[in-house]
């Protein structure tokens, strides 16, 4: 009892203290602790960059994007560019965890080639992020698209599309080298095996290239003109697909479906030009964004690299006839790089 | 006793005629005026750029560097054009740049005496590095507003004919009457038979190697733009890929020997035919990317080898650098 009273007693004064105290200090202002800190763990770090080649959209504008969330606070940028060549890619994630920097942001050409480099940088300290393809080992975290539900997705656009006509649909896949491309077919079988009545009657590799994907398109609609719809796997290829629907005169009559990074030249203005019916974008910007706040949020946690490991999903955007128009639904990489 | 014999040329042209056989027999679809339109459609390119490979090949030279030729400057006209500047501007701009590209070529090769294919193995990586890193904003360049027509250059038909297969077709009449009718063509097999003789007789062989040079920049450049305007784009990063492999196998499969001073363009129409005729076929089929390929091999191979057998090599007449 005699207890309670004394706490009583130094609560109250200790409340009487706050109401003194509290306006002296409302007048010179109030420290934010967490802040000095956090510039701290920032300022001065290096983020390493290896995407599988510059000079594309999507990774072109992850670089802008992150660059501008993270240079204003003293984060350094490095770039290795190897240029579609997976072993100069392994050289430069191997040099570069003898160089040590704070992060490496790494898209992975394929899923075995760099998994054990990974596993070596962040048993050396370095927080690995992995985008848009992720490799077989899974590190602090994974930023990008489920290429598995971009395959669902498109191939349920075709399907719906293809109510009541031929059910005859194509497939022109990617690389087969390509995780994205693997993935990506994965999620158009699961839509398929629920549909039987869909007859695939072409399910072709392009390469990544318009002109195969165009030449492949050609061949498939002159033995199958009743053709509903096609399944493409990433709309820089995909150009050559609906080059050869519309040469067919079929624009409108077969669904094209796709997926990229939603720059504005390559998606909307396609998709409003009729030669895409639906192109799932990763949108690039937000993409960049999360990554850049991921490096932010590992950097400041001060968590030993690898023990923790989580993946953000992107949250696709259909592009369709109805939002092609809309500021929003796509973006420019020029204005990301001002 | 005159003992049947076949060159090469004949060989390719047996096999395509068998393949040709066996696809319009057993596969439906195949033997349509349609299909066999998309056929040469799809090896149009293919074949521009193996008329320029012919004529570097003929003078005994080979051209590792038209991939460059055929993305670099179409890509440049889409990109001035994207930025603003009028089409004739940029087409003039790019037919420059490949006339430049094509005399630094040949002044490597004819004044330089660097081996036609180191040469042009560098002054490839040269030009697409420099597009990459200068003139292109991106490695897929897009078509835009300022291009609009242009695009009946590789798409839309004339007279029911596809466009792409028209430009194979002028080409093939403008290499052939390049290399028949001139003398410069006279030149380029004389320099190509045996480039000393050529020389001794008053050739002026430097120049006609230049000028090879500069053609088959010309018309990578054009391959490029036709291209450009089938696809409504320029995928710039086809320099990575391995269409050179393609246009060298079109070449040498029709029967120009890589030691130069034969063949024509009747060896590239045989060896596009083939190609075409394969790629479709198996398409049609719906055979896999592996399958393809093994397939692709296997023919080559069987081409290749019954060549050799039919027409061993003669120690006279081969000369160093024949493959």
């Amino acid at each position: 009892m005699k207890y309670a009273v004394r706490t009583a007693k130094v609560i109250a004064a200790a409340l009487g203290l706050a109401a003194i105290a509290a306006p002296a200090l409302a007048q010179q202002g109030l420290d934010e602790p967490f802040q000095k800190p956090f510039k701290e763990s920032l300022a001065g770090k290096t983020v390493a960059y290896v995407p599988v080649a510059m000079n594309f959209d999507l990774t072109e504008g992850w670089y802008a994007g992150m660059k501008k969330e993270l240079e204003p606070f003293g984060v350094k940028f490095e770039i290795r560019d190897p240029n579609w060549n997976t072993n100069a890619g392994a050289q430069a994630v191997t040099s570069l965890i003898s160089e040590k920097p704070a992060v490496m942001v790494i898209h992975n050409p394929d899923v075995q080639t760099y998994a054990k480099l990974l596993q070596r940088a962040e048993n050396e300290g370095i927080y690995v992020i992995q985008i848009n393809m992720g490799s077989a080992y899974r590190s602090s975290a994974f930023v990008g698209a489920n290429w598995i539900e971009i395959g669902e997705k498109d191939t349920e656009a075709v399907v719906k599309a293809c109510q009541g006509k031929s059910n005859k649909i194509a497939v022109v896949q990617g690389a087969l080298s390509a995780a994205a491309s693997a993935y990506t077919l994965k999620g158009v079988e699961n839509v398929l095996a629920k549909h039987p009545e869909i007859k695939v009657v072409s399910s072709q590799a392009a390469d990544w290239d318009a002109a195969k994907a165009k030449a492949i398109t050609q061949t498939v609609l002159k033995q199958n003109p009743d053709l509903c719809g096609i399944v493409g796997f990433w709309d820089g290829m995909d150009i050559g697909t609906a080059a050869a629907v519309k040469e067919a005169g079929l624009t409108g009559k077969v669904f094209v479906a796709t997926s990229g990074g939603g720059e504005r030249k390559g998606a909307c203005e396609l998709v409003k030009s009729g030669a895409f019916d639906l192109n799932l974008s990763y949108d690039v910007p937000t993409q960049a964004a999360q990554m850049a706040g991921t490096i932010k949020w590992l950097l400041s946690s001060g968590a030993k690299a690898g023990s923790i490991k989580g993946s953000e999903y992107t949250t696709l955007i259909p592009i369709t006839k109805e939002n092609a128009d809309s500021q929003t639904a796509c973006w420019n990489l020029s204005d990301l790089k001002k | 006793m005159k003992r049947l014999r076949f060159n090469q040329q004949e060989i390719v042209f047996a096999v395509f005629a068998v393949l040709f056989l066996a696809f319009s027999i057993f596969l439906r679809g195949f033997l349509t005026p349609e299909n066999m339109l998309t056929l040469l459609q799809n090896v149009a390119v293919l074949g521009i750029l193996g008329l320029a490979m012919a004529i570097v090949v003929i003078g005994r030279g080979i051209d590792i560097s038209l991939i460059a030729a055929l993305a670099v400057p179409p890509g440049l006209v889409l990109q001035m054009v994207q930025n603003g500047h009028s089409l004739p501007a940029s087409l003039l701009t790019a037919v420059l740049l490949t006339i430049a590209f094509g005399l630094v070529n040949g002044w490597l090769i004819a004044y330089a005496e660097v081996p036609s294919l180191f040469a042009t193995l560098a002054t490839g990586l040269l030009l697409a590095g420099l597009g990459q890193a200068a003139l292109f904003q991106l490695d897929v360049v897009q078509w835009s507003d300022g291009m609009k027509g242009f695009e009946r250059l590789g798409q839309g038909t004339i007279l029911g004919i596809p466009t792409s297969i028209v430009m194979f077709a002028i080409a093939c009449v403008v290499v052939a009457f390049l290399l028949r009718q001139t003398r410069w063509g006279a030149y380029i097999y004389a320099i190509g038979d045996n480039p000393y003789a050529a020389r001794v007789t008053g050739i002026p062989s430097r120049p006609i190697i230049v000028l090879q040079y500069v053609v088959a920049a010309l018309i990578g450049c054009f391959a490029g733009l036709v291209m450009a305007a089938s696809v409504n784009s320029m995928p710039t990063r086809v320099f990575n890929s391995t269409l050179i492999y393609d246009v060298i196998l079109v070449v040498v499969l029709g029967g120009i020997g890589l030691s130069g001073g034969r063949g024509g363009v009747l060896n590239v129409i045989i060896g596009t035919l083939l190609i075409g005729t394969m790629l479709n076929g198996m398409t049609i089929m719906d055979i896999s990317y592996a399958g393809q390929n093994l397939v692709k091999g296997v023919v080559l191979l069987l081409a290749v080898i019954t060549d050799s057998f039919l027409n061993p090599r003669n120690e006279e007449t081969a000369q160093q650098g024949d493959i």
